[in-house]
């Protein structure tokens, strides 16, 4: 098994900028991660410092660039399992297993899912998270989107360039998104609100035909949008025992680390920076957990 | 890589002599992009096992819609002209290795 001094879950802003720093600390460095992360869905990156506009994914390509030049080992998997043994930690993948005195957590949130029936058979035959990468598929056709935040308005409004008719449905009365999208939305007449209504299930042949909803309706429809925001990807921290909060976000203290020794989380997954979770604060927490974890490992190897 | 047409279609996929598997993308579509590399990288791993194309469904909207693509990135695998399987969304290296050799394996 492959040792390292420090084991960075997730590639997103917080874990490549760690990997950065602990590079440069001289620490022998893993990043296994899946992808940027949620950052990517931003179009137009207009408030990061040195880029006056630019899109998340070309960001994130420079900093994976400039991690991978430094020496950082990035590996693109899905970690399984995350497991203490002794003073050591043992993180799985599929295939593989690397071992580490200590960890970074940078895992992000990822997009809330509906979990209704149908919602995963569906996916990629009607069922989408994703408004810009699949709305131009809907050409002329009807289109739900779940949700009533801005991503879900801002989705509506973007479909609706496509498609001929675009339903909103929103759990509650009143949509909660910005009040300048609301009123651009209700002046478009391809856009209708179903407020105080929720999907329960979707349904179809080969691909969706019909949402049914629990006003005893069903609403035909050729695509389904999930729009309802996002939540911490925390299924690893369980087994470690790592402190959350009510909302399942890591509690970290201003070093970025965990009630767990070793542990360290940084970026959208964690509390602090005032729960900004912007691309500024995720670099920040994690070039403060890559500074903690020298320190830690510097004193274990004394 | 192969890029696919409605004209070079039969050509390549159907009169392939290994299964074949398409990479359905678009240029808005940021997922695509960052399975693009990765794609790549699978088309070394694999060689003359299996066959690596893609569809600019921007460029190519008969080919979407003839196979009822509605969710980008999505990797289709042929073989002898017929659909196997599909892998929908993306997934990273590693997990998109362990998804093509279910597929192909059982061919």
């Amino acid at each position: 098994m492959e040792k390292y001094d420090t084991i960075i879950i997730g590639s997103g802003p917080a874990g490549l900028t760690a990997a950065i720093y602990t590079v440069r600390y001289n620490l022998k460095t893993l990043v296994i991660g899946q992808d940027f992360g949620l950052i990517t869905e931003a179009h137009k990156v207009e408030n990061y410092p040195g880029f006056e506009s630019a899109s998340g994914f070309e960001i994130m390509e420079k900093i994976n660039a400039h991690a991978i030049k430094l020496g950082a080992e990035i590996v693109n998997d899905t970690v399984l399992k995350v497991e203490k043994e002794k003073k050591e930690f043992i993180v799985k993948t599929g295939s593989k297993k690397y071992q580490a005195p200590t960890i970074i957590i940078a895992s992000g949130t990822k997009k809330r899912k509906l979990n209704i029936p149908g919602e995963e058979e569906f996916l990629g035959k009607g069922v989408s998270y994703c408004a810009t990468c699949d709305g131009p598929f809907f050409k002329d056709k009807i289109v739900g989107i779940v949700g009533g935040n801005d991503s879900a308005v801002i989705a509506a409004e973007l479909i609706a360039q496509y498609a001929k008719k675009v339903y909103i449905i929103y759990r509650k009365e009143e949509l909660r998104a910005k009040p300048a999208l609301v009123s651009e939305i209700k002046k478009n007449k391809k856009i209708e609100i179903i407020n105080n209504t929720n999907v329960t299930k979707v349904k179809g042949d080969d691909v969706l035909k019909k949402a049914i909803l629990d006003t005893g309706n069903d609403l035909e429809l050729d695509g389904l949008f999930i729009e309802i925001g996002t939540v911490p990807v925390t299924a690893l921290t369980d087994p470690l025992g790592i402190k959350l909060t009510s909302a399942k976000f890591i509690e970290t203290a201003e070093n970025q680390s965990t009630n767990v020794n070793g542990v360290f989380a940084a970026g959208d997954i964690t509390t602090n920076s005032n729960n900004l979770r912007q691309m500024i604060t995720a670099a920040s927490e994690g070039s403060i957990a890559a500074t903690s974890v020298f320190n830690y490992v510097r004193g274990i190897k004394k | 890589m192969i890029e696919l047409t409605p004209k070079n279609f039969e050509e390549e996929v159907n009169n392939a002599k290994t299964p074949v598997i398409v990479d359905f993308w678009a240029e808005w579509c940021m997922p695509c992009k960052m399975l693009a590399p990765i794609f790549e990288e699978l088309s070394k791993f694999y060689g003359e096992r299996l066959k690596f194309t893609k569809v600019n469904t921007e460029e190519n909207p008969e080919l979407s819609s003839k196979f009822g693509i509605s969710g980008i990135p999505s990797l289709v695998v042929f073989n002898k002209g017929e659909i196997v399987d599909r892998i929908t969304g993306f997934a990273p290296k590693e997990v998109m290795k362990q998804k093509i050799d279910a597929i192909i394996d059982n061919l």
